[in-house]
């Protein structure tokens, strides 16, 4: 019973840290049409400048935004400066991003060495809570709360801000938006830095649970992927109940069949393909 | 055409030829044996990224499960010949498995697909330990001795592979002159067209695939017994994106380009190597640069330079009367 | 039998009707031109003929076999042929290469993997020909990048008279082209043989008008009017269509 419950609670914290990966990679998917192949470096880039500030002695929230808002302004120039000069040529940015992929993968290890990283759990955030007389660890159950109050952020900005208009309008269709006067260009670079900054708060939010170590960013980002193939490009919804659905198989594949657990996450993915190859909430097939 | 033949003439003379010209070192015939079995791998790839219009980034999976299972069975004490078609035709399962999925879409879909299934042969290949002795890899004790010739030293390997080699080039030319190999053009050109024009567009991807998918697996025997040792991270996200470097460092248009990009790759992984430790590093600096300023590949993409550069140089000598007329404003 | 029968065809996007209730009656050998307004549906109605789209319902009869399931290389192989408004030509390669193409798509040889198919001497023949009925096979080996957007009309229309089809179906054939090259056009259409039955999709009037036997047109997805040439002007909600109110 116990055993059950742990892998329980450790898969709807894996699934949340996975909303925060994958709700960016499914946004830039949806608006640039690009995967963004650099995305699990984002993440894995994210949580070694938290813990590095964490280190510092910043307060874990501050280390968290402060990192997200680093990987940011570095995506966003990224964009704006190598990928934007490819604008409408999708395999090349893709390439693009999967190059730079390898040289933060590089840049890591030389900065933070090939030892893992795993920062304490914020102080005030430790311990156990008691609910209907279980116990459940107390940070897991943050990261949760986290993914959920920013899922909910997320959907009030698309639904119902100008900007998710216009972002939606860009999703829908770029061209057409670029007539009425959307600046889609701009927006690009605003999306990717905004993918950019989740997967990073996602990072550190992820670090005491996770740690950070080198290969982070190639082991994360095949599950971005498979969120987003499985849930739906461009869906919120989808990326909400992808990862879910994938933090769940993780654990209990694990907890079963260790030798095939990795693989196991890929099968739903491939009955979504040949079953509904738009995903569950996806409207388009990538 | 006759300056073709010279150059295709002399070329193979060079290759029959090496280990003499290059003194009999080891290193050195062995580093060209590489260059020769990634040019099998590349020309493979290209089939689909330049021919068919189909980016993969999961080769490197196809040409992995090669090696293991040509490596696993050797170790489970089967015969050379018995392994190695084994495994070429467990590779072509896998490619039409591959390209039933992945053809589900094209283009960007494709990508993300078939970067999925090598992921998932990487982690059979890693956790699967039970199967695949997981990250200390599978040993390949000895190399085959067809008709009692062993392919243990350098200079034997290297004309085995050069062999192969050459049945590849020849293969793929003939290929691509035939009617087959203009259609997969065309599905890549226009795809809408040609089924408007009576074309089976799915199928004559999917063939192409295992086409592909054969290639990738010879590519994969020679791997394997060049280095007598298969490990996970030959399935990995980076092997592919090197095999797929070499496509478009070369050029995806001829045949030339993949063989110059795997050569390229080889000897720069190589000599960089020796110096740095940071391959990746390298690997998407170059990746980066050449989709930045030469996206067509370098061979193509040195041409353009190369005469944009004289342009340039006869524009200044001469004055603006040298540009052609064209290219003068009305 | 008629060359092409097409019953109560209906196709919407999302809310929008693209496709109305469209009944087409086609006689063999009948020159069929279909007129109407932007975004009457004309091209869409096409593409529902070919097999690119799928209709919501109803039929569509070739030659007497119903096609209305048939999948869209198929219908090539039954003898429907097509051009495109918007020139989609391999832009890699010949003309001569470009016509061998669309010859290739109906033989068996499509599938060979070992001949060389420059050396097809019946196949790359019988595609001179085609260039030579519209008058470009003295540019046969130049490349499609090289040519003119009339030179490339016209390999457009070689391509698909090369198939030998028994209904030709051309989009918008005048697009585009010069006073000069649309009398060339205009006579290559005549001399097309009353074994091919074709049905035009064009805008342009002064062209287009001396062509046709019977003319349909359609606004919003549906036939609004459709008889000879003198019918359809003279009637009143031709004008109609055209002019609003």
């Amino acid at each position: 019973m116990n055993l059950w419950l742990t892998l329980t609670v450790n898969s709807i914290a894996l699934g949340g840290l996975l909303f925060l990966l994958s709700s960016g990679f499914s946004l830039i998917f949806g608006l640039m049409r690009i995967p963004n192949l650099m995305h699990g470096s984002f993440f894995m880039l994210g949580a070694y400048f938290g813990v590095t500030l964490l280190w510092k002695g910043f307060n874990f929230w501050a280390a968290a935004l402060l990192s997200a808002a680093g990987i940011a302004v570095i995506g966003g120039l990224i964009e704006r400066f190598l990928l934007r000069r490819l604008e409408g040529q999708i395999l090349p940015q893709v390439l693009l991003t999967l190059g730079f992929a390898f040289i933060v993968g590089d840049l890591c290890l030389m900065l933070w060495t090939g030892d893992p990283w795993q920062p304490a759990t914020p102080p005030e955030l430790r311990g156990a809570v008691q609910v209907a007389g279980l116990f459940f660890p107390l940070y897991r159950l943050v990261i949760v709360l986290v993914a959920l109050v920013i899922a909910v952020a997320l959907w009030l900005l698309v639904d119902w801000t100008r900007l998710g208009a216009m972002i939606r309008a860009g999703v829908d269709d770029a061209p057409i938006a670029r007539v009425v006067g959307i600046k889609v260009s701009q927006l690009f670079t605003l999306v990717f830095a905004l993918g950019a900054a989740l997967a990073a708060f996602g990072g550190v939010m992820g670090a005491p649970y996770l740690s950070v170590y080198p290969g982070l960013d190639f082991e994360m980002l095949p599950l971005a992927l498979i969120v987003v193939i499985l849930g739906g490009v461009g869906s919120l919804l989808g990326a909400l109940a992808g990862s879910f659905l994938i933090g769940f198989l993780y654990n209990f594949g694990q907890a079963l069949f260790p030798d095939l657990a990795y693989v196991i996450l890929f099968l739903p993915m491939l009955l979504i393909l040949v079953l509904r190859p738009q995903g569950l909430f996806g409207k388009v097939v990538p | 055409m006759t300056l073709r033949s010279a150059f295709a003439a002399v070329a193979l003379m060079l290759l029959f030829t090496l280990p003499i010209w290059l003194g009999g070192h080891p290193y050195y015939i062995n580093i060209s044996s590489q260059i020769l079995f990634w040019a099998v791998a590349a020309l493979a790839l290209n089939v689909l990224v330049g021919y068919a219009g189909l980016v993969s980034l999961g080769h490197a999976g196809l040409l992995a499960m090669t090696g293991y299972t040509a490596g696993l069975l050797l170790q489970a004490g089967y015969g050379h010949l018995t392994a190695d078609l084994a495994a070429i035709v467990v590779t072509l399962a896998a490619s039409a498995v591959f390209a039933v999925l992945a053809l589900r879409s094209t283009g960007i879909g494709f990508l993300m697909i078939t970067l999925a299934l090598g992921q998932i042969v990487w982690g059979i290949a890693y956790r699967w330990a039970s199967l695949t002795n997981g990250d200390n890899g599978v040993n390949v004790v000895s190399r085959p001795a067809p008709f009692g010739i062993s392919l243990a030293s350098p200079e034997a390997f290297y004309y085995t592979t050069l062999l192969l080699f050459l049945l590849a080039v020849l293969s793929m030319r003939v290929f691509v002159r035939s009617p087959f190999g203009a259609s997969v053009r065309g599905t890549r050109d226009q795809a809408r067209r040609m089924t408007a024009l009576g074309y089976n567009v799915w199928l004559i991807r999917f063939l192409a695939f295992l086409v592909s998918g054969f290639w990738s697996g010879i590519a994969g025997l020679l791997y394997v017994y060049y280095h007598q040792f298969i490990a996970p991270p030959t399935a990995s996200l980076q092997a592919s994106a090197e095999i797929l470097l070499m496509v478009i460092s070369g050029g995806t248009a001829t045949l030339l380009g993949p063989i110059a990009g795997a050569a390229i790759v080889v000897i720069m992984k190589n000599v960089v190597s020796a110096y740095i430790e940071r391959w990746n590093l390298v690997l998407g600096l170059i990746f980066i640069l050449i989709i930045t300023f030469m996206p067509e590949g370098l061979v193509p993409g040195s041409v353009r330079w190369w005469r944009a550069g004289r342009q340039w140089l006869r524009v200044r000598t001469n004055g603006w009367a040298a540009r052609p007329a064209r290219e003068r404003s009305p | 039998m008629t060359a092409l029968t097409v019953k109560a065809l209906n196709k919407s996007f999302g809310g929008l009707r693209v496709t109305a209730n469209v009944d087409l009656v086609v006689e063999p050998g009948e020159r069929r031109l279909i007129i109407g307004p932007n975004g009457a549906g004309k091209t869409t109605l096409f593409n529902l003929m070919t097999g690119e789209i799928a209709p919501d319902s109803g039929s569509i009869v070739l030659f007497g076999r119903d096609i209305t399931r048939a999948a869209c290389r198929r219908r090539a192989h039954l003898g429907l042929a097509r051009t495109y408004q918007i020139i989609t030509l391999f832009s890699h390669d010949t003309i001569l290469r470009n016509v061998t193409l669309a010859l290739l798509g109906l033989s068996p040889l499509r599938w060979n993997v070992l001949a060389d198919l420059d050396g097809q001497r019946h196949l790359v023949d019988r595609a001179r020909g085609a260039l030579g009925k519209v008058g470009l096979d003295h540019i046969a080996e130049r490349p499609l990048a090289q040519t003119s957007y009339g030179e490339r009309r016209r390999v457009e229309i070689a391509m698909a008279l090369a198939q030998e089809p028994k209904v030709l179906l051309l989009d918008e054939p005048f697009a585009g082209l010069s006073i000069d090259e649309r009398r060339d056009v205009q006579k290559l259409l005549r001399a097309i043989p009353r074994e091919v039955t074709v049905v035009m999709i064009e805008h342009n009037m002064d062209v287009a008008l001396d062509l046709a036997d019977r003319i349909t047109l359609l606004h919003f997805g549906e036939v609004v009017v459709e008889g000879t040439r003198a019918e359809v002007v003279a009637d009143p909600r031709t004008g109609e269509v055209y002019l609003g109110g």
